[in-house]
């Protein structure tokens, strides 16, 4: 185990080395840079002035030295300032992560809401309407675009029956209830996709397990179906979903971007947006260090829930 | 020389067995019948289309649907259902192409790492690492701010997203069969590496990697979809379906169909990818046979 995890954790870091070195280089590499972008081409700038704010910025050294000194920093938690504002990256994502960690949490918890009960019953229902119309659930589910569904969600609850705000965003500790309809809506459009997936995982690992001989044991006992099901099987058929939830992180994580975009949310992945929009380097670092780095870690904690839930898994 | 004759006949009998199984997967055929109504619909578009996609017509601006213009028509009076059909054709192209490159660039790493395993392989898989570290939207976005909008860059950055998983999945299907007897056979019959990998690996590998395609299809459409929603995708006026829900945005009180249109398009392709994906898992793959 120890081996196994250790093994894990060396090419997580590797990785995550890697996409810093690629999302250093390609930003760079952006035609354009943010100079240019905040002068604006009607101001004229001489040749010298776009120099010497090339030089304020230090985007002026050669790329090596400009990855060392950002590197050096980064190992001491500073990931720089705005390029545009001027302010703390690591302070800027310290605002933005709780709305990005709320909107996924939200989504997760409506997808596994959802998602759970309805493979559930899809398993046990096997065959019957209700087996068809969860499985129709699912298949739209994994179809539809989540920022389209976000759009009928906007037209629906918003323009239509006036229920819920069509963006913009409360803070959770000012005004929870405020909070709470805000993020409904975005949570509820992210979180479909994965409800989908899920359902289908949860049905076919439920049914898989229910043909199992430890099952037809349960049943020969005497014991009632519900139990059967809830005691016995659901606990081990619910070991694939979990993989199933880590495997998604990364398009939960990928549509929380848009589905900021579209409600106006301050998260990470506006931020990101924004940063690659306007050339700003640190932003765009800090901002995809942070997203590829929780993703990262998300998987690399389901190998290891993995491997402490089913006991039969090798560690190679 | 029964046995030449029975390994002769094996081919067709396969693939007999594969349709037979194929024409009988509902999912398989009703995926089928939705992909080949859309490629229909992008490749015979001026035959579909009722109207010019992309021409102004400001006297029909945002009209309800209606027997003249099924899906209504959009802030400038173009016609809804026509730029649905039309945008079928950036659509399929951009992910047709993108997933054909990852397949061969990805796909072929990956075959070659399982292949031949040692460094190449330890530096491929690290490869993928990086590119799978990020969320796939995130790595396409970052990459089209680099290379900027348009067809071409918005195709190859799906390619590139996508060629990391294409490797994986031809690497574990290489890995499966190269220690086999069949291949050890014709080692020591003497053939080369490139024949052994061309003649009895990949044709193994093929099942795993033609599901595959048919469900990152389903993906690079969505992709694309975002993508052009964000404004990263083929310029206007071509009409692309992300780019239709975002412009339709503006008008969404007005002309809810501007935006209702492309999205349903996009579900029902998707939904077509998915399903014959699926059809295709339970016919080549036994083993995963949904229950």
């Amino acid at each position: 185990m120890i081996p196994f995890l250790a093994r894990r954790l060396l090419l997580a870091l590797f990785a995550l080395l890697g996409v810093i070195i690629l999302v250093f280089v390609m930003v760079r590499l952006v035609p354009g840079d943010v100079v240019t972008n905040l002068v604006g081409i009607d101001a004229h700038p001489t040749p010298e002035q776009l120099a010497n704010l090339r030089r304020l910025f230090g985007i002026d050294l050669p790329i090596h030295v400009q990855f060392g000194k950002w590197f050096g920093a980064l190992l001491t938690g500073d990931l720089g300032e705005s390029l545009r504002t001027n302010r703390s990256i690591v302070s800027d994502l310290a605002l933005r992560l709780p709305v990005t960690l709320e909107l996924t949490v939200l989504a997760l918890g409506i997808a596994l809401l959802i998602a759970v009960p309805l493979g559930v019953l899809a398993a046990i229902k096997r065959g019957q309407t209700a087996d068809y119309l969860a499985s129709l659930f699912a298949l739209a589910g994994l179809a539809a675009p989540n920022f389209w569904l976000a759009i009928l969600f906007i037209l629906l609850f918003s323009l239509q029956f006036r229920l819920l705000p069509s963006g913009g965003y409360v803070l959770l500790n000012e005004n929870p209830l405020e909070n709470l309809r805000h993020m409904v809506l975005p949570a509820l459009s992210l979180g479909l996709s994965l409800a989908a997936a899920t359902t289908r995982i949860t049905r076919s690992s439920l049914l898989e397990v229910l043909n199992l001989d430890y099952v037809r044991t349960a049943r020969s006992k005497g014991l009632s179906e519900r139990v059967v099901v809830y005691r016995h099987a659901l606990k081990n058929a619910l070991i694939p979903v979990v993989t199933v939830i880590g495997l998604q992180v990364g398009t939960l994580l990928g549509g929380a971007i848009i589905i900021e975009e579209i409600f106006g949310l301050p998260g990470i992945g506006r931020f990101a947006l924004e940063g690659i929009n306007l050339r700003d380097y640190p932003v765009v670092q800090g901002a995809v260090l942070v997203v590829a780095g929780a993703f990262v870690l998300v998987n690399v904690l389901v190998d290891v829930l993995y491997a402490l839930i089913d006991p039969r898994m090798r560690y190679d | 020389m029964a046995l030449v004759a029975e390994n002769l006949s094996s081919e067709p009998r396969a693939s007999r067995a594969f349709w037979r199984g194929f024409l009988t997967s509902p999912s398989a055929v009703t995926g089928l019948i939705l992909v080949v109504l859309v490629f229909a619909a992008a490749i015979f578009a001026p035959l579909v289309a009722p109207f010019d996609p992309v021409k102004y017509n400001p006297i029909d601006r945002l009209q309800g649907p209606s027997f003249k213009h099924i899906l209504g028509t959009d802030l400038y009076g173009r016609d809804t259902f026509s730029r649905v059909i039309y945008g079928a054709r950036v659509s399929l192209s951009v992910s047709a192409i993108a997933v054909t490159m990852a397949l061969i660039v990805g796909g072929g790493l990956g075959a070659l790492s399982g292949f031949r395993l040692g460094w190449f392989d330890m530096l491929v898989m690290r490869l993928t690492d990086v590119l799978l570290a990020f969320p796939a939207i995130l790595l396409a976005i970052a990459l089209l701010a680099f290379l900027g909008g348009g067809f071409w860059n918005l195709t190859l950055a799906i390619a590139i997203v996508y060629s990391a998983p294409f490797a994986r999945v031809a690497r574990a299907a290489v890995l499966r069969v190269r220690e086999d007897a069949f291949v050890e056979a014709s080692r020591a019959l003497g053939a080369s590496n490139p024949r052994v990998l061309w003649r009895h690996i990949l044709p193994n590998a093929f099942a795993p990697m033609l599901i595959e395609v048919t469900l990152r299809l389903a993906y690079a459409i969505l992709s694309e979809a975002s993508l052009s929603y964000l404004g990263l995708g083929t310029p206007p006026p071509a009409p692309a379906w992300g780019q239709m829900i975002a412009d339709g945005r503006r008008t969404l009180e007005l002309a809810p169909w501007a935006s209702i249109g492309p999205g349903l398009a996009i579900m029902f392709t998707v939904l077509g990818f998915n399903l014959l994906g699926d059809g295709l898992r339970d016919v080549l793959d036994p083993r995963l046979r949904k229950r």
